[in-house]
């Protein structure tokens, strides 16, 4: 242990300049921080979105067009949006809801509307590459809507949803690194603030070794669970 | 039993629409294997869906059992599904659970416990004959053995009617007859009405009881399969038949023929068409021992069908007119299908 502190502290002293091992560790954490709850929160939104796409669009299992007209344009509307316009545009509302319009929970608001309906799409996508034949399958045995998608989209789909989310991960990652515009903290915000605005290139230089390790590592472990799911 | 009450289904795509088919009326009988053949489009994949009735009809009703399919509730229309297995061509079995979660699931659906889930799993895959697969996923299997698996599953509700959709078409010989009779054994052993489609003759030939041909959304001609086969009427059921049974000569045979005879008004040609009891009895020899004409048999095809004998045969006969005409005669008395070919040599 005193041997890692040694080295931190010979880091910190002749080479890293002003921020210390530490506060990239804490950026880090931030940056952790954010990305995985609005993962949650824009799965638990995004989810129920893409299946409600999915059952009521035309020909589909619970055909509704008036659903579907109503779900699909507000998707893409946001879709629509940079993240950083989203980002300012919210920020009342998140005042609204959290009480608080800097900082790294503040960001969570914004991150999560721009990841939910990213997220619907891509499980969308996803649940519509299941074989028309399976979802044959399923009615011929008189499954109900709601079996059919547990029983047979879901598990169908659900190699392809793991590579979805690995790729919802990185848009978000992405997104947190802009939210260090308005203070939420995390690597983008130390990229910025310490690095950018105060000329210092070499702290701009770890953040990026910082999110392409990070970003690396998601897609790995994306690829490898995905491989597995497929029983290969 | 299955009916149709003059059913009439029509598609409607940007404004165009398509007959897929047109007053069907049909009556399958409990316990029959029934099977519809026809050329890719001419419904008979809309015909059997509509007996579980994955597609509704435009007009008419299906009954089963004799329930109005068109009167029944969501609910009580998958309470119908549960009792009728389906099988498709490219198998739809889940590629992501084990071939015993996919055996399990209709049972799944229906929340049976899963002691018994476990017995009645294990039980179809010894039906089906791949106990040892009950672990492997589906990638990990032969379309044969796929196909068997989508069978287990068909019957793990127990069902009165078993539908297969082009269930062979997919398979290699081989593979088709040990699926056939896997049906065959499954319509025997469990007394379950099958409805089968295919484009394939041999397939009807081998398994079927009944037969519908189907063309542009009709049915053209539906029986027996001996009856349909042994006197088809309509062009398409006569060119099904041609490909399980040959009933063209050879072109090498007409050019052998010719070299030796030289002129073809010295040749008199016969095809004669042996079904049923004339198929089995002696017809030929008698015809040889007792009349005054020399036969030459050319080319022959024998095919049973439903435990019958269908056969057609191509014979020369030489003799003079009044013997020849005779023969003919004795050949007719013994319930032979004489038919004298004029144009052969165009063959």
């Amino acid at each position: 242990m005193e041997v890692v502190n040694d080295f931190i502290n010979y880091l910190n002293t002749n080479f890293l300049s002003r921020v210390t091992i530490e506060q990239y560790a804490q950026a880090s954490l931030d940056t952790l921080y954010m990305v995985a709850f609005s993962l949650i929160l824009g799965a638990l939104i995004g989810i129920p979105l893409a299946i409600c796409l999915v059952t009521t669009r035309p020909s589909g299992l619970l055909e509704n067009k008036r659903v579907y007209q109503i779900i699909n344009p507000i998707i893409n509307f946001v879709r629509s949006l940079p993240f950083i316009i989203l980002l300012f545009s919210l920020h009342s509302f998140t005042y609204f809801i959290v009480r608080t319009s800097i900082g790294t929970t503040a960001a969570i608001v914004p991150l999560t509307f721009y990841v939910a309906p990213y997220i619907a799409r891509l499980v969308e996508n996803s649940l519509l590459e299941v074989k028309s034949g399976i979802i044959e399958a399923a009615e011929s045995m008189g499954a109900t809507p709601i079996q059919i998608i547990w029983h047979f989209m879901l598990p169908e789909a659900f190699s392809s949803l793991i590579l979805t989310f690995t790729t919802a991960t990185i848009g978000l990652i992405g997104a947190t690194a802009m939210a260090g515009a308005i203070g939420a903290g995390g690597i983008g915000d130390v990229a910025y603030s310490q690095g950018y605005q105060r000329f210092d290139d070499t702290v701009i230089y770890i953040c990026v070794a910082i999110l392409v390790i990070a970003i690396q590592t998601v897609q790995s472990i994306g690829n490898y669970l995905a491989r597995k799911a497929r029983h290969e | 039993m299955i009916k149709f009450e003059n059913v009439s289904k029509q598609y409607e795509r940007n404004g165009i629409t398509t007959q897929a088919l047109q007053n069907i009326n049909l009556t399958i009988q409990k316990g029959d294997i029934y099977g519809i053949i026809g050329y890719s489009g001419a419904g008979k994949s809309t015909l059997v869906r509509l007996i579980n009735f994955l597609e509704k009809p435009t007009q008419g009703d299906v009954i089963i059992q004799n329930q109005s399919l068109n009167q029944l509730s969501n609910p009580q229309l998958r309470q119908v599904r549960r009792k009728i297995g389906m099988i498709f061509q490219h198998f739809n079995l889940l590629e992501s659970k084990t071939v015993y979660e996919n055996i399990a699931i209709p049972l799944v659906l229906i929340k049976k416990d899963k002691q018994a889930i476990k017995q009645k799993v294990y039980e179809l895959l010894e039906f089906v004959g791949l106990s040892d697969k009950a672990h492997s996923y589906p990638k990990e299997l032969s379309g044969g053995q796929k196909q068997r698996i989508g069978i287990a599953r068909a019957l793990a509700n127990d069902p009165d009617i078993l539908l297969c959709d082009e269930a062979t078409s997919a398979l290699d010989p081989q593979t088709t007859q040990s699926i056939l009779e896997l049906i065959k054994k499954i319509n025997d052993q469990y007394k379950i009405t099958v409805v089968l489609i295919t484009h394939e003759m041999h397939v009807i030939e081998q398994v079927c009881h009944k037969v519908a041909v189907m063309e542009k959304g009709k049915i053209i001609e539906h029986g027996n399969v001996l009856d349909v086969f042994g006197h088809p009427k309509h062009k398409t059921t006569q060119n099904f038949v041609s490909s399980v049974i040959n009933d063209q000569i050879p072109a090498g045979v007409v050019e052998n023929l010719l070299e030796i005879e030289g002129d073809k008004n010295n040749i008199k040609l016969f095809k004669l068409e042996f079904l049923g009891r004339s198929a089995s009895e002696p017809v030929m020899n008698s015809l040889i021992l007792q009349q005054k004409v020399i036969v030459n048999i050319l080319f022959a095809h024998m095919s049973e069908i439903e435990k019958t004998v269908l056969g057609s045969m191509f014979v020369q006969l030489k003799g003079s007119d009044s013997n020849i005409e005779q023969s003919v005669q004795f050949l007719r008395e013994h319930g032979v299908n004489v038919t004298e070919i004029q144009h052969w040599e165009n063959n």
